[in-house]
């Protein structure tokens, strides 16, 4: 299959703004015909759902946790990137543009970034606005802080609740328009299938999950804002329900799933404690601005942090990158302490984390000045692990945090499938193979109030004659029946396992072979691995309870089935990948040093996927990717 | 605006202003019941003309309507605010906080309020009542004796101890009462809270306390 | 590492309107570093491996913002630390061989669904009586065109670190949503963008918290003192000193 990017002629600059002065527009009285399903209440899908219920479409928006304030977007922390060079300090558009496309190792399309960079100023206006209480300086102008992998200072931020404030913030949007009656909010209900009629998205059958009852909605289009599969790995930064259900049916529905395998994993988080542990905390990576990262010097020295004296540290960051020292980019960072811990310098029970510690710190800055920039981390560090960072070294751990891969979109949000758009994390579209800080909010934000109403518009205005199409449409039976037959299926297995154990099976797996480094020989045979628990699983999971009733070991095996199949998709991909790049890292592609080596030559593209049938291998479709205005060149952090 | 004064919050506040004004009333009626430390009977004569100045005199009979009124009004307002309380929560929890996140007057301003209200009953039966109905002596002066009626009261360790208890509770009540008026009234900011702390903890200290001494005093000095 | 064997007493109630009573369980072996959640989730495979109903129980980030968690342990919303929610709160804070007793969040306007989790929608509909500014995408002005002092974004970031998650309604004896109303009504009183609406927001808001059935604010101080965003009660005699205000200015 051709994949038709839609790339707006002229120059990189002008793209946008020519696509937005010609695309073609809905009349009013169009617009209150046209309905519009929204799937997922985060940044994107509630910014999304707000703005075109303003603009006067019929909206259904749907959340499955209990209210679309919960999504979780709300746990950002560090910030949102604009080119606003309110700091005087160089910024631009381009700059914002040029960082995201090295920061993401030359993976991501040109036009797309440029776009993103572009309509960043926006979000700020547009979230100040409505009462996001951003930092601000003594004279009351907006503050920004810095971030990993740039020179200039672009993040606005609200404390280590950046996230929150801004989901709030367009909740309070997507609220006005509820109250309006401009859209129909469906909370605690999960979509588990798309409907396609004559070729075209057309609906959901969703599945409400109080009472287990099943509904058929139709849409003239259908908007996927369903987040990242990082719960692949089954311990991940994501929230508990966090999971690729939609965007997985919507892929054997058609669409094509772009680069599963970048997955970005985050150096800063609390190591794991134990196997009962559910899932992983992040703290900021503001953090490496004054911590010293370091293991001990000798193998399996197994004196407590505080008592390792200087000569016995092994700073190995300032040792490798003198550069850039502890403030590395996430994947570098990331790699390394998996390099030290796996030649056995690894500290903790598990012997799975490095120090990250504020001795130096203290002495030079202040406990004071210390607490009043980390106070809050240290106290949510201090909560999770009982042991106090003032005293002794944090002991952390990379883990997974974002996922760069999703549904391959065009330019204008939409997937391979006609009137199926994906928006936010769940498309793949920005962040190439690697993510800058303080941008999935940027992007999210961007995608549903900036980008997504102009290019729904250019569909639905070609859409205005069709008539909304009766639920009792024989697609929609059949989806429905389809959908059903599955959950019967998992209700009448009766077998032995619970759903958690697969989870966390596949997860070590996906982990162990797709995780920080991959290689060739461990990918092939985790492809056949995964097959084997993806037969174990139909045969002998084991899910109680029943369908009409709050059932969430239900709920939850249908995620896990998905992600199974996920799961064995990302192998493939990174196996295809013959290359390293950005958190796609293969250990046949690297320098004498043991870093990334990509390959322009043979790899400059999006990897898209198209499913085949059940029993039928994927097939690999290629986005080239054309750099028109950056030169290529490897990252360096020496 | 209709919603303004049919809301709950609205309810809530005349239940604050009229406990205000009852702290008022409280501080008068106090301010009176000092006359009984007055020895002998120069200390008989001003309290009976006391009294019946508090019980003819136009302006002050106009005040009582007031006081009888905020007393009606905070009770039916206290007690219709409470029975929705009690509905906002059908079922019970088995285990209870306690008062490791509130003080225990806080959590039982109803139980206080209905023991003053018993109170008063019998302090309006004993005082109020035998002097507007009851068949009062006169004194020397010609005035009810409703002085000799109360220090005979205070002679009586029951009556001491029923009245010095009440006091306890009045002062509990007025604790969180006093203090939560100002926050529902939206006073308390943060500039001010410590200065109206201070303030209610004063009065709320004063007002038992000054009660609670004149029976004490009398009984002492009759034993 | 020290072991933790538990007795629990848990909520159970099959659905809304069918009746709830404790049952007790026994956990065993926990490891004093699991988090509250996390000891649920050993119960729950235990029941599973049985092929019984697991606890129903709401939670999502664990990582104490989403505001999803929600479960009163022993009397308390969120257990017993200060300023934590359930899913940051860890076994280390309890003794071998206690007896810990999980209930559901308890008020009218948070009907029971199933076990401990309750239906917040109220909260939903609070906001949308006028949790917001009215201002539609792409009408805005530039950010730095509307300056707003330190201190008081800084004022209004501390009502806005709302979760949303109802312990204050949990806590409070009233069942009042006051601290939860309050906090949205100042942080936006606050701001120099929630002024147009200043007035009407407060009035809708009240009035559909008590549309709701939420109880009234005795001013106990039990919100503040288990909110797990420690939200101050500054903020509920503002919101107070704002309804007045609204009657005031008509």
């Amino acid at each position: 299959m051709i994949l038709d990017n839609k790339i707006p002629e002229g120059p990189l600059a002008d793209k946008w703004t020519n696509y937005k002065a010609k695309v073609p527009l809905v009349s009013p009285s169009n617009k209150r015909r046209l309905e519009v399903i929204i799937i997922g209440t985060g940044l994107a899908g509630a910014s999304a759902a707000a703005s075109l219920a303003e603009m006067g479409y019929k909206v259904k928006a749907f959340c499955f946790q209990d209210s679309p304030r919960r999504a979780h977007s709300i746990a950002a922390q560090g910030g949102i990137n604009a080119a606003k060079n309110y700091q005087n300090d160089g910024d631009s558009v381009y700059r914002l543009f040029y960082d995201t496309i090295k920061g993401g190792d030359y993976r991501s399309r040109e036009a797309n970034v440029y776009r993103l960079a572009e309509v960043s100023s926006s979000i700020i206006d547009q979230c100040v606005a409505q009462g996001v209480p951003f930092a601000r300086e003594y004279g009351g102008t907006l503050d920004n802080r810095s971030f990993g992998g740039v020179q200039v200072s672009r993040t606005f931020y609200a404390r280590g609740q950046t996230g929150q404030q801004l989901l709030l913030g367009a909740y309070s949007a997507l609220s006005r328009q509820i109250s309006k009656g401009n859209v129909q909010m469906f909370n605690r209900h999960e979509m588990l299938d798309i409907v396609k009629i004559e070729g075209k998205a057309r609906g959901v059958i969703v599945r409400n999950l109080i009472t287990g009852e099943y509904q058929r909605h139709f849409g003239h289009a259908v908007v996927l804002a369903t987040g990242g599969y990082g719960n692949v790995y089954y311990l991940s930064t994501n929230a508990m329900g966090s999971n690729v259900t939609a965007s997985w049916r919507a892929h054997k529905k058609g669409a094509m799933f772009a680069n599963p395998c970048y997955t970005q994993i985050h150096p800063t988080c609390i190591p794991v404690s134990g196997e009962y542990q559910s899932k992983l905390t992040l703290m900021s990576e503001s953090l490496r601005n004054d911590g010293r990262i370091w293991v001990p010097r000798k193998k399996g020295d197994n004196r407590a942090g505080i008592d390792i004296p200087e000569e016995d540290r092994d700073y190995y960051l300032e040792r490798r990158y003198p550069a850039f020292g502890n403030l590395v980019p996430r994947d570098v960072a990331s790699r390394a302490a998996k390099e030290r811990c796996d030649a056995g310098y690894g500290v903790g029970s598990t012997g799975l984390a490095v120090y990250l510690d504020f001795e130096d710190a203290i002495k030079r800055l202040g406990k004071d000045v210390v607490s009043s920039r980390y106070g809050n981390l240290f106290e949510m560090y201090e909560k999770i692990t009982g042991e106090n960072p003032y005293k002794m070294p944090m002991r952390i751990f990379p883990a997974v945090h974002y996922t760069m891969g999703g549904l391959w979109v065009d330019y204008d949000l939409m997937t391979t499938v006609p009137g199926l758009y994906a928006i936010g994390e769940c498309n793949f579209s920005d962040h190439g193979a690697n993510r800058l800080g303080a941008s999935a909010l940027m992007q999210g934000l961007a995608d549903g109030y900036f980008v997504l109403p102009y290019t729904l518009g250019k569909y639905l205005s070609e859409d205005i004659r069709t008539p909304a199409i009766s639920t009792d449409h024989e697609e929609f039976e059949k989806a429905e029946k389809k959908t059903k037959d599955q959950v019967k299926r998992l209700l009448e297995n009766n077998g032995n396992r619970s759903v958690e154990s697969y989870h966390r099976e596949l997860g070590k797996i996906v982990w162990d072979y797709c995780g920080m480094s991959r290689n060739k020989k461990e990918l092939k045979s985790a492809i056949e691995e995964i097959k084997v628990i993806k037969n174990d699983f139909w045969n002998n999971v084991l899910v109680p309870g029943e369908d009409n009733v709050i059932n969430p070991e239900l709920t939850k095996a249908g995620r896990v089935a998905d992600f199974i199949e996920l799961g064995e998709l990302m192998m493939r991909d990174a196996l295809a990948r013959d290359e390293s790049c950005g958190g796609h890292f293969r250990e046949e592609h690297q320098t004498g040093e043991g870093e990334a080596m990509r390959d322009d030559a043979k790899f400059a593209f999006t990897s898209a996927w198209e499913f085949n049938s059940e029993n039928k291998d994927p097939i690999l479709n290629k986005e080239v990717l054309e750099f028109e205005n950056v030169q290529l060149t490897q990252r360096s952090y020496k | 605006m209709k919603t303004y004064f049919t809301s709950t919050l609205f309810r809530k506040t005349l239940a604050s202003l009229s406990g205000v004004f009852l702290v008022l009333f409280l501080a008068g009626h106090l301010a009176g019941n000092l006359q009984l430390f007055i020895p002998g009977e120069a200390g008989q004569k001003q309290f009976n003309e006391y009294a019946f100045f508090m019980t003819t005199n136009p302006v002050v009979n106009l005040l009582s309507i007031i006081t009888y009124s905020a007393i009606i009004l905070h009770v039916l307002l206290t007690f219709y605010l409470t029975i929705q309380s009690r509905n906002a929560r059908p079922v019970k929890y088995a285990v209870s906080s306690g008062t490791t996140n509130s003080s225990w007057a806080s959590n039982n301003m109803a139980v206080l309020g209905t023991l003053l209200l018993i109170f008063l009953v019998i302090h309006l039966r004993s005082f109020w009542y035998e002097m507007h109905f009851g068949s009062i002596e006169k004194d020397i002066w010609g005035k009810k004796d409703l002085y000799t009626v109360t220090v005979s009261a205070f002679h009586e360790l029951w009556y001491v101890s029923i009245y010095v208890i009440s006091m306890v509770v009045l002062g509990l009540h007025l604790k969180h009462g006093l203090e939560s008026a100002f926050q529902t009234l939206g006073f308390r900011t943060r500039k001010y809270s410590s200065s109206i702390k201070a303030i209610t903890t004063g009065l709320v200290l004063l007002i038992p306390i000054t009660f609670a001494s004149i029976p004490i005093f009398i009984y002492i000095k009759n034993i | 590492m020290e072991e933790l064997n538990l007795k629990l007493k848990i909520w159970r109630q099959p659905g809304p309107n069918q009746k709830g009573d404790f049952v007790a369980y026994k956990v065993n072996g926990l490891n004093t570093h699991m988090s509250f959640l996390e000891m649920l989730d050993v119960l729950n495979e235990q029941l599973v491996n049985l092929g019984q109903d697991p606890v129903a129980f709401d939670h999502d980030c664990r990582e104490g913002i989403c505001g999803m968690c929600s479960m009163v342990i022993n009397g308390k919303p969120h257990g017993p630390q200060k300023g934590t929610t359930t899913c940051q709160l860890h076994m280390r804070h309890f003794n071998n061989g206690d007896t810990i007793t999980i209930e559901p969040w308890r008020a009218k306007p948070f009907p029971v669904l199933k076990d401990l989790i309750v239906d917040r929608s109220s909260f939903d509909r609070i906001i949308q009586a006028g949790g917001y500014v009215s201002v539609n995408t792409g009408s805005a002005p530039d950010g730095n065109s509307i300056p707003i002092g330190k201190e008081i974004a800084e004022d209004a970031f501390d009502a806005a670190a709302c979760i949303g998650c109802g312990a204050c309604v949990a806590a409070c004896k009233n069942a009042s949503a006051s601290l939860f109303v309050s906090a949205k009504v100042s942080q936006l009183a606050l701001l120099p963008q929630g002024q147009p609406e200043r007035e009407e927001r407060v009035v809708k808001m009240v009035s559909k918290m008590d549309e709701e059935g939420f109880g009234h604010c005795t001013n106990t101080g039990a919100c503040e003192a288990e909110c797990p965003k420690e939200i101050s009660l500054e903020y509920i005699r503002k919101l107070n000193w704002e309804y007045h205000r609204s009657n005031i200015k008509g």
